[in-house]
């Protein structure tokens, strides 16, 4: 199994479209922190307009851990996109090319071959976070320097102290792993069903857009499906910037992706499992 | 169970929905035997080779290689198979040295750099074995899929239209390649095509499919009554040449003389002499080509049979 997850790792990192996602962490993390360097005030200002009358914000809040929180929130729709990318090729970009063929006349069952191309998507969605993590946090210490955490969410402003801060980061991606992990599981569902991997990128991204959308508007017979929509599960990263933590929430979302990761993973399987190879 | 059978296919059937891609086929396939597989385009003899290497399931019957079932010793069998299943695809973004030792790693064996460059010595690759895929030609991908099919020194070799696509010097290489690993190697092979010649060359048992039916099986001398073989010789002068035949034997054996060539019944050893004939006595001989088709013995057979 080891020797198959390292052969489709190789795979994966021998395929041009496999570098789209570092390359474009690696160009767009720089310019935004150039940018909040020169006009991050401005964000700061924003949050604290309502409360600078009545309390003084001193120390370096335009820091890392800042401009690192507004980038994990592009999560939701930029970073699945990178994933997608990958993840649909899995099985998809085999049928293309008619590779199966080689493959699934080997000495290995296809749940073998499932199972290893799945963990090597997951190791990939796990890379590209961690670049995310070490340029959002490496390349903001050094141009930014580190600070308290300003955080405004649900409408409340918190500040986080400097030793208070890095464990919560590192939980954040953690979280932000498994919900990348879901993104990538569902496009792993759709590359096993067709034979191209144009569909299941294009797939995936709607059905996020789709969810994002649907939860974003208030209306009543929308909110009532939220719960049952793996999109609004997505943010779970952000709770760990929550003081108090609420323990029970973050588990019960953590298990719902887990939850959501393996049933994704097991749909694709039965159906690679089943299908007829007519490529 | 009898031990000298690789390949026994009892009733198999596929269904791709009101589709019959294989309806009820019964085949042997024994130890040593270079095994034709023959028929028309679209007569079920790819699906029959998915089936064979569980690329995909039957809807009926049952596949036993090596006296097992497929369904439930599927690994055990892969191991002792190496096949090409119609076009040879490849990681084209990889070299073909790379693309081996890839499939060596999921062989069941323990493939070396050695056997690496011995089986692409073996297809005549070996120069260019550093090159990605990609930039191979047809002809190249055909024998890198012999040599993926190698690789592992497999007991049976599934071979499907191994020569399509290439020239005609790649096609001898090609047969003669069959030859040594049945003949030297000993090595069972199951070779699909729709040459009728390209079997009768290296083949000595074969079936015909058509409508995913067998029409007729068994031992490919018997089957073709190759005592004889149908001829055309492309001559350059037809009229002086029919001239000459007219007060000899071999005018009996002429069946069709038009647009410059002769077609004539004759005997395996005699179509050498009628050659040497025709040349000693300066009759520039162009081509010396066999005129049976596929098409032909197969309209002959289905008469046969109705």
């Amino acid at each position: 199994m080891f020797k198959l997850i390292n052969i489709e790792l190789y795979k994966i990192f021998k395929k041009w479209r496999s570098y789209i996602g570092f390359i474009a962490i690696a160009v767009l993390v720089p310019v935004i922190e150039f940018a909040l360097q020169i006009e991050g005030h401005k964000s700061i200002d924003f949050i604290t307009r309502d409360l600078q009358q009545s309390f003084l914000f001193v120390g370096n809040l335009l820091n890392t851990y800042f401009v690192s929180y507004l980038i994990l929130n592009s999560l939701t729709v930029h970073i699945p996109f990178l994933i997608t990318l990958v993840a649909g090729d899995l099985l998809a970009g085999e049928s293309t090319a008619g590779t199966y063929r080689l493959l699934l006349t080997r000495p290995v069952s296809r749940m073998q071959i499932v199972s290893s191309k799945f963990i090597a998507g997951l190791i990939y969605t796990f890379l590209l976070i961690l670049l995310l993590a070490v340029f959002s946090l490496g390349l903001g210490y050094l141009l930014l320097g580190t600070g308290e955490l300003i955080v405004f969410r649900n409408g409340i402003i918190t500040v986080f102290a400097k030793n208070d801060i890095i464990w919560r980061f590192l939980l954040a991606y953690c979280s932000a792993v498994l919900s990348m992990g879901v993104v990538a599981s569902l496009a792993f569902l759709f590359s096993a069903l067709v034979e191209n991997a144009i569909g299941p990128i294009i797939s995936t991204m709607a059905i996020i857009i789709i969810f994002l959308i649907i939860s974003a508007i208030n209306v009543d017979i929308f909110q009532s499906i939220r719960p049952y929509l793996f999109t609004s599960y997505m943010g779970t990263w952000s709770m760990f910037f929550d003081k108090p933590l609420d323990r029970f929430e973050i588990v019960k979302s953590t298990l719902i992706l887990l939850a959501h990761i393996a049933g994704l993973f097991g749909l694709a399987s039965y159906i690679f499992y089943k299908k007829d190879i007519l490529t | 169970m009898d031990l000298d059978k690789v390949i026994e296919i009892v009733n198999l059937s596929k269904h791709f929905k009101d589709l019959k891609a294989v309806n009820n086929l019964n085949l042997n396939v024994y130890k040593g035997d270079v095994f034709g597989f023959l028929g028309p385009n679209g007569a079920g003899k790819s699906t029959t080779i998915r089936m064979l290497v569980s690329l995909i399931t039957p809807s009926e019957g049952s596949i036993k290689v090596f006296g097992n079932t497929l369904r439930h010793h599927r690994k055990e069998i892969l191991g002792k198979i190496g096949a090409i299943v119609e076009k040879p695809d490849f990681y084209g973004y990889l070299s073909a040295y790379k693309n081996l030792e890839i499939l060596g790693k999921i062989s069941g064996k323990e493939i070396g750099k050695n056997r690496i460059m011995e089986v692409l010595e073996l297809v005549g690759l070996e120069k260019r074995y550093k090159s990605k895929v990609k930039t191979y030609s047809h002809g190249m991908k055909q024998r890198l899929g012999l040599a993926q099919a190698l690789l592992h020194d497999p007991e049976l070799i599934i071979l499907d239209e191994p020569t399509t696509g290439l020239d005609p010097q790649g096609m001898k290489e090609i047969r003669d390649l069959i030859v040594y690993l049945s003949k030297e190697k000993q090595k069972t092979i199951f070779l699909s095509s729709h040459v009728l010649y390209e079997v009768e060359l290296v083949a000595n048992r074969m079936i015909i499919i058509d409508k995913g039916s067998a029409k007729v099986e068994g031992n490919v001398e018997e089957l073709l009554d190759s005592k004889s073989v149908r001829v055309t010789f492309e001559v350059d002068n037809m009229e002086r040449a029919k001239s000459l035949l007219d007060n000899t034997a071999w005018i009996d054996k002429l069946d069709t003389a038009v647009n410059g060539k002769l077609i004539f019944n004759l005997a395996h050893d005699e179509v050498s002499q009628l050659n040497k004939y025709l040349v000693q006595n300066d009759i520039s001989v162009g081509a010396v080509i066999p005129t049976r088709s596929l098409e032909e013995y197969f309209l002959n057979i289905t008469q046969k049979v109705s």
